[in-house]
């Protein structure tokens, strides 16, 4: 009777090392999902030869987690994933080799090693960025005026299990027109506590429209700008990876 | 401004598509060159895959004359695919032009388009982007401002069904076919276009090795039969010859391969190891028309895993050919590559495999330290007759030894794949595949002691196609090919002692006779595809967009006023004396060797291998000047290095 196959040969060698990233995903790669980044990374850590902890057995992945992913259509300046490696690395050099290894709208920004504490947890709320195309930028002040005057605004979006309604209103703790760009499109600023489910700024533009009537005729154009903790006065985020660049102080 | 990108236009439209991911380009190893990279005398190509991002951008075709043409410095060559309907009614709503995904250039701007036939169910995504780029959909409409649409692929070994929408096909091997087309247009545009497209075509034409339908003129029996296929232009040649690259070592492509972000039909790097197969199965298309048999070497393949894995970064690599264990060092490649890339997490696997003890030594190699899951072999044929009849040389005790040495080595699952409506088939020859797949599952209990086992049935109907011996045959009908393969499964299920052991996967009748229309097609059938596209039709491989009755109806409608019908097309034998429609394309096989290869196959005689055996006179090798290319070299594959040197650079440096 043929036995069951186990993986033969000694088991990977363990992490010695776990980092924080910070990524960009910019200009037409916004249209990336969750997944394409993900396989767009692996294959970029092996091309860059980083030594990745693998897990065991049959079917050995690489040891990577992600947090937290901006939506596909949206670009970010702060995504964040956590590896672990093998053998000890600069995280500068492997910032720079990985960065070279991404095709060139993802852009590496940060690499820190983990110090104590959950990442996911310190990934409490995110500022956005929405450049709104095609509408007179007094109107889009008026809308968000009208918005921010109601107490619940609820959407409805299809997830896997069907369609669901939830607010969006409450999870919104700044929202606010900050000038006009170049081609004289209304900036909008919003911070977003995270929930489950998360709001998106789409979900929050879908219910603003049912709220006020006010819709772009073009799609806004989203960047998440920065995720973090909020800070005390709820009018930003601080920066998720200051305690692990603390811990483990300059320099690597 | 030609060659200006339409990404502005397209973006907001992207943000209502699904996967957009798809439209926006940027792959690794991807190259945007400017348009006039080499001032006015630039040649522009566009390649076109004509199916879903997903399928056509692991092409290893498309890839390979993407690089080549890159490469040189008076050309450029940007790529487009098939887009989803929801994306084509949001370009006709807002007046975007088909596009390429490297620059989102309007694919109406280039010089040449070029299309790659690996099927002709995308015969109409075709259709959709000649007219999503403004281009007439009649080569005969077209002007000196439009394209020259140059199809290839293996079905342009066939091209009259498009004849009214190419300007050209090239057959054969594309990469020195591809430079060669690229000389005479540059030659064309630099002397200042004298001629006009015509000129331009006339030339391409009378290098032998381009057919250009619109030189040829066809006439009809009154029966509906072809009488003659006549070039009607002084210099163009009675037959158009096939390209047979003969090195392949000399022609290492893709360096670079594409590495998409998005999820794509191939998630692996592939090598091709060899080109080419003579084991002359008679219902193979692609070992008919690509032969002779030219091996890469063991040290050139070893150089190409390892620049692709550096160049992409991918976990797996797949040694491609059309029989890959036929590789004369096939062994050595197994181990070295498996020495070579032990503890680097790196997969390789050997598609296309043959049914033989000696390729679970190969498959066990390369899974030394990985999950055994699943192994696929074809039969291809339920009895041992029928295997005769196709040239299959594959005994039943043969599959039987075969995979009790899979199941042995802890394989736990085994894919067989045959066809059903073969030549000379009967109810009995694929009730056979239920008395097959039961011995293969208790062989697999007895020699794995487990219950767990698995063996799956994939059977699919068979198509004749032309260039091989069946081009002749009546296709099975597709209600037919369906009650033959309702009695399978009756057959297979009935027996409760295998349960849900045995699987069983199939495919319907109906888009196989679509398949049959278009394969063995001539230039009437183009209205077919007109009427089809017009209604409607797009994505025919694609079951979900597929539609049987829309093609029955086209034919209805289109192909009375020839005095014919499908059934002429499908499930009518042909005789010896008939001209057929692709006669005047030669792909190296003399017909009289064909129709001998028919006979015998009728007789149920096999063929050897002419590997290792004496030739048997196929035509291929005198007709083109080429011989068989295959090893052994003797070399081996050094231990080397390999993936991880960028580990130095990013060490911690402890001071």
């Amino acid at each position: 009777m043929a036995r069951q196959r186990t993986p033969e040969g000694p088991p990977p060698p363990p992490a010695v090392q776990k980092l924080r990233i910070r990524y960009a995903k910019r200009g037409r790669l916004r249209f990336s999902s969750t997944r394409d980044f993900s396989r767009a990374l692996e294959r970029a850590l092996r091309r860059a030869g980083v030594p990745m902890a693998y897990s065991a057995g049959f079917h050995p992945h690489p040891l990577i987690s992600y947090a937290n992913a901006a939506p596909t259509g949206t670009a970010s300046e702060a995504e964040y994933f956590e590896i672990r490696v093998a053998e000890r690395v600069d995280p500068e050099a492997l910032r720079a080799a990985l960065d070279e290894a991404l095709p060139q709208d993802l852009a590496v920004v940060e690499v820190v090693e983990a110090g104590p504490g959950s990442l996911a947890d310190r990934l409490e709320a995110s500022e956005w960025r929405l450049v709104v195309r095609g509408a007179d930028p007094a109107e889009v002040e008026r809308a968000v005026t009208a918005y921010l005057a109601v107490d619940r605004a609820e959407t409805t979006r299809t997830f896997k299990r069907g369609p669901k309604t939830f607010d969006t209103r409450e999870p919104v703790l700044r929202m606010q027109v900050t000038g006009v760009d170049d081609d004289g499109c209304a900036i909008l600023r919003m911070v977003v506590r995270h929930t489950t489910p998360s709001v998106r700024p789409d979900d929050i533009l879908t219910a603003l429209h049912a709220v006020t009537g006010f819709g772009p005729p073009v799609p806004p154009l989203v960047t998440r700008m920065a995720q973090g903790l909020l800070t005390a006065d709820a009018d930003g985020v601080a920066d998720p990876l200051a305690t692990d660049r603390e811990a483990v102080g300059p320099g690597g | 401004m030609p060659g200006r990108s339409v990404f502005p236009a397209l973006e907001p439209l992207l943000e209502q598509v699904g996967k957009p991911v798809q439209y926006v380009g940027g792959e690794l190893n991807s190259t945007v060159k400017p348009w006039d990279v080499a001032g006015d005398g630039t040649v522009r190509w566009s390649l076109m895959y004509p199916d879903a991002y997903e399928v056509g951008v692991p092409n290893q075709g498309v890839m390979i004359l993407y690089e080549v043409l890159n490469e040189r410095p008076d050309a450029l060559a940007e790529r487009t695919y098939a887009v989803w309907p929801d994306l084509e009614a949001l370009m006709r709503e807002h007046g975007v032009p088909q596009f390429t995904v490297d620059a989102h250039r309007p694919v109406g701007d280039f010089d040449l388009l070029g299309v790659s036939f690996s099927t002709e169910l995308g015969y109409t995504n075709l259709l959709t982007a000649l007219d999503l780029a403004g281009i007439p959909l009649h080569a005969a409409d077209r002007d000196e401002s439009h394209p020259v649409v140059v199809a290839g692929g293996h079905a342009a070994f066939n091209p009259e069904p498009v004849a009214d929408f190419v300007d050209a096909a090239v057959v054969g091997d594309g990469e020195e076919a591809v430079l060669a087309v690229t000389d005479i247009v540059r030659d064309w545009k630099g002397e200042g276009r004298p001629g006009g497209r015509d000129e331009l075509l006339l030339r391409l034409a009378r290098t032998g090795g381009v057919y250009v339908p619109r030189f040829y003129d066809v006439t009809y029996l009154p029966d509906g039969r072809i009488r003659r296929v006549a070039p009607n232009r002084p210099g163009v040649p009675w037959r158009v010859s096939k390209h047979t690259v003969m090195d392949l070592d000399a022609w290492p492509y893709p360096k670079q391969p594409l590495v998409p972000l998005a999820e794509s039909v191939h998630e692996r790097m592939s090598v091709e190891i060899f080109r080419g197969c003579t084991r002359g199965c008679r219902f193979c298309q692609a070992g008919m028309i690509t032969r002779p048999v030219r091996e890469r070497s063991i040290t050139g393949i070893g150089e190409m895993v390892e620049q692709g894995l550096s160049a992409t970064g991918f976990e797996e690599v797949g040694l491609l050919s059309l029989s890959s264990a036929d590789h004369s060092e096939i062994a050595q490649v197994t181990k070295g590559l498996a020495d070579r890339y032990e503890g680097t997490n790196t997969g390789l696997s050997l598609p296309s495999t043959r049914v033989d003890a000696f390729n679970i030594d190969l498959a066990n190699e390369l899974t030394r330290n990985g999950r055994r899951s699943g192994l696929t072999f074809a039969p291809e044929g339920g009895s041992e007759r029928i295997r005769k009849v196709i040239n299959k040389m594959v005994s039943e005790d043969d599959l039987i030894r075969t995979v009790s040495a899979a199941y042995g080595a802890g394989w736990r699952q085994v894919k067989l794949y045959f066809m059903c409506g073969l030549p000379t088939e009967t109810d009995e020859d694929v009730l056979q595949i239920a008395e097959l797949a039961k011995r293969v599952i208790e062989t697999g209990r007895e020699v794995s002691g487990r219950r767990d086992i698995r063996c799956t049935v994939s059977i699919g109907g068979f198509v004749p196609k032309p260039h091989t011996p069946f081009q002749w045959a009546a296709q099975l009908g597709a209600d037919a090919t369906d009650a033959r393969l309702e009695r399978l499964r009756e057959a297979i299920r009935s027996d409760r002692r295998y349960g849900s052991s045995i699987g069983f996967r199939y495919h319907d009748g109906k888009p196989g006779i679509v398949e049959g229309l278009l394969s063995r097609g001539d230039r009437r059938v183009g209205r077919v595809i007109e009427a089809v596209w017009r209604g409607g039709g797009r994505f025919d491989g694609w079951s979900e967009h597929f539609s049987y009755d829309a093609w029955m109806a086209a034919c209805a409608a289109e192909l009375p006023a020839f005095g014919l019908d499908v059934d002429w097309y499908t499930t009518r034998e042909r005789d010896e004396a008939e001209v057929l429609p692709w006669d005047h394309i030669d792909s190296g096989l003399d017909k009289e060797w064909l129709w001998q290869d028919w006979l015998d196959a009728l007789d149920e005689t096999e063929v050897e291998d002419c590997r290792w055996t004496p030739c048997f006179d196929c035509g291929v090798c005198p007709q083109m000047g080429t011989e068989i290319e295959i090893g052994p070299t003797g070399k081996t594959l050094l231990p080397l290095t390999v993936l991880g040197s960028g580990r130095e650079r990013m060490a911690e440096h402890t001071s």
